[in-house]
């Protein structure tokens, strides 16, 4: 069976849905010509024209903005914000224009747009070229907010926030990009669909995006110590699929949340509460397991022992059930 | 500009348009004063009086499928792009009937039907939307205009999307309408260089007109819609103005000389037009239109008095399209 690597699955669904439909533009810094610096869209200005594929000026504002003013009048900009630690420049766009229009304008005006990124740290990359700016967003009802862990589901959510008729903010983690799978035995991914990518009984782990990968290596030297992990991604924020992780507790009665990022205001909080709120009776225990409270570091020590990764997921887990490692 | 010479009857038909439509929007301003005091206007209101005839000549060179986007300063622009009085009257009250059912309010007004994409609460938002807009419209030789207040030209939005709709040649016009005022603080005092200037510096073709003129600004704008339509990109008008009043329902506006005030009052586009009107002897014709504006006026709002607000039990809200 042939593989799919991540950032060729992200070229192969615009490619699909701009093929589809002439109203799906692209454009970004550096996205036309050069591919995109993460080369996830090399090829397309040459299939699709100069018209439809665009490099833009460095200009977070005007062409978030402009992605805007065209979604709302007829076309479906898939835009590129080069390093999600950018998007505050393009948010106002986002969450003061995107986000609201379809409810300001009486659910008459709709915002079809992408805004792809790449995001996340392990890289090297320092502090402002390695945040995932999905929490930001997170308290703005109105945007839908992706984010896959595999090559296969990357293509599919992408394919569903193109043909998407509101905004969909879709993040693609770094240290992904490169990595290649055969097609799984999972149904096509949804957008708003959790996926359960590994069955355990003892201990229900929650991530998305590069906290899947470390995730499922931490539940494989968790069984060596016969502690059964359930794997869940996410695969998004908003649409939340609270039900399988309720469905998956309900079973396992214990629930880690793995954030690559601060605990206070992040999502895994957040979603440990409104399981908390649905499933309390089930819950043995539950707890997350998040970046400490300052920047991402640079140097490679510093970076590793910030990150939330396979050896502090493995010891959470086992200092939590009482076991020796 | 060499304005074409129109016939004698066009010129009045057109003059009287104008008439009707700055009136519609002055009367609006006006009634809308008058029930904000009484209290059923809610949140705060920014007022367009003096400003009429920026909107109205522009939009009255546009074709009914370009596209606008306006400030929080947008009941003249969404008027002349065709939102109805009634809408407009029952959304700025609150009521079911609004043009978006009491949820946007006097900042937020969308009205897709007339090409309206929004009014931006966020000081140039307005000139992003628009620039996008063109990047659809251009398909179909149509249009997109950004209003905008003199504030905006020190937004990093304005610079982004001039240097943005020049590199694409993007039929966009941008319309600034320089009132003075930044909300309370002269524009002299926090603006470098001159707009002209920057704006020239982008390669985009600029014209400074008397704003409160409706026939020049017309004019001027039947000039950069036709420039931005045969695809040689956009344009930028920068229409002097001033509101008469201050800039929201908290400000009186004390910070403005008097004598100021009274010599932009008496630059007031409407009497103006009606001078021009009379001296061709039509103003018989502007009297009546006077007086279907003024009963259009109170109708829009009697109506929207009467309108039940929404009912929180039964709005249902879809939050995904």
């Amino acid at each position: 069976m042939s593989t799919l690597e991540f950032r060729e699955a992200i070229r192969q669904a615009i490619e699909e849905e701009m093929a589809r439909d002439e109203n799906v533009v692209l454009w970004g810094e550096d996205v036309a010509a050069a591919g995109g610096v993460f080369k996830a869209t090399p090829g397309l200005l040459e299939t699709f024209g100069a018209d439809r594929v665009i490099d833009t000026p460095i200009s977070e504002l005007a062409l978030t903005g402009g992605a805007f003013g065209a979604a709302v009048t007829g076309l479906r900009p898939v835009i590129e914000i080069m390093f999600g630690d950018f998007m505050p420049l393009a948010m106002d766009s986002i969450v003061n224009q995107a986000a609201k229009t379809w409810y300001l304008s009486n659910e008459r005006q709709a915002a079809p747009i992408v805004v792809r990124s790449a995001v996340g740290a392990g890289g090297r990359f320092g502090a402002i070229h390695s945040q995932n700016p999905a929490t930001w967003m997170w308290s703005v009802p109105g945007i839908k907010i992706v984010g896959p862990a595999f090559p296969h589901d990357a293509r599919d959510l992408l394919v569903a926030a193109i043909q998407d008729d509101n905004p969909v903010v879709f993040l693609e983690h770094k240290r992904l990009y490169s990595i290649k799978h055969e097609q799984p035995d999972w149904e096509p991914a949804r957008l708003g669909q959790a996926n359960v990518v590994r069955q355990g009984d003892d201990v229900t782990v929650v991530s998305w995006l590069k906290g899947v990968h470390d995730a499922l290596a931490a539940a494989e030297r968790l069984a060596e110590h016969d502690v059964s992990a359930e794997v869940i991604d996410l695969r998004g924020l908003r649409p939340l699929d609270l039900d399988t992780i309720v469905t998956s507790v309900e079973r396992t009665n214990r629930l880690l949340l793995v954030e690559e990022g601060p605990a206070l205001g992040g999502w895994a909080r957040g979603v440990l509460g409104a399981v908390s709120e649905h499933a309390l009776d089930a819950l043995d225990d539950a707890w997350v397991l998040a970046t400490d409270e300052h920047p991402i570091p640079y140097t490679p020590p510093l970076e590793d022992a910030f990150l939330p990764g396979v050896e502090r997921i493995v010891a959470a887990v086992l200092e939590r059930a009482g076991i020796r490692a | 500009m060499t304005a074409k010479t129109p016939t004698r009857a066009k010129a009045s038909a057109e003059q009287l348009a104008a008439y009707g439509s700055m009136l519609e929007i002055r009367l609006f301003e006006e009634e809308l004063q008058r029930q904000f005091l009484k209290g059923e206007v809610h949140g705060t209101v920014h007022l367009y009086i003096g400003q009429e005839a920026v909107s109205v000549g522009v939009c009255s060179a546009l074709r009914a499928t370009d596209k606008v986007a306006a400030t929080y300063r947008g009941h003249g622009a969404a008027l002349a792009k065709g939102v109805g009085v009634e809408g407009l009257a029952a959304e700025l009250l609150g009521r079911a009937t609004g043009t978006c059912g009491g949820r946007a309010g006097s900042m937020n007004v969308i009205d897709p039907d007339v090409g309206l994409i929004g009014c931006f609460g966020i000081v140039g938002g307005s000139i992003a939307a628009a620039t996008g807009a063109a990047m659809s419209v251009r398909r179909e030789e149509g249009v997109a205009v950004a209003f905008f207040g003199d504030g905006a030209t020190n937004q990093a939005y304005m610079h982004e999307c001039l240097n943005f709709a020049q590199v694409l040649r993007l039929p966009v016009v941008f319309v600034c309408e320089n009132n003075r005022y930044g909300e309370y603080t002269p524009m002299e005092q926090v603006t470098a260089g001159d707009l002209a200037g920057r704006v020239a510096g982008y390669g985009i073709p600029t014209e400074k007109v008397d704003g409160n003129d409706v026939e020049v600004v017309r004019e001027a704008a039947r000039q950069a819609v036709d420039h931005a339509r045969s695809g040689q990109g956009p344009c930028f008008l920068e229409c002097a103005t001033y509101r008469h009043l201050g800039h929201s329902r908290s400000d009186p506006g004390a910070y403005r000389p008097a004598e100021e005030v009274e010599h932009w009052k008496a630059l007031d586009p409407i009497p103006r037009l009606r001078e021009r009107l009379d001296a061709a002897g039509f103003g018989e014709d502007a009297e009546r239109v006077e007086g279907v504006q003024q009963a259009r006026i109170a109708a829009a709002f009697e109506a929207a008095l009467a309108a039940p607000y929404p009912d929180p039990e039964a709005d249902e809200v879809r939050i995904f399209a």
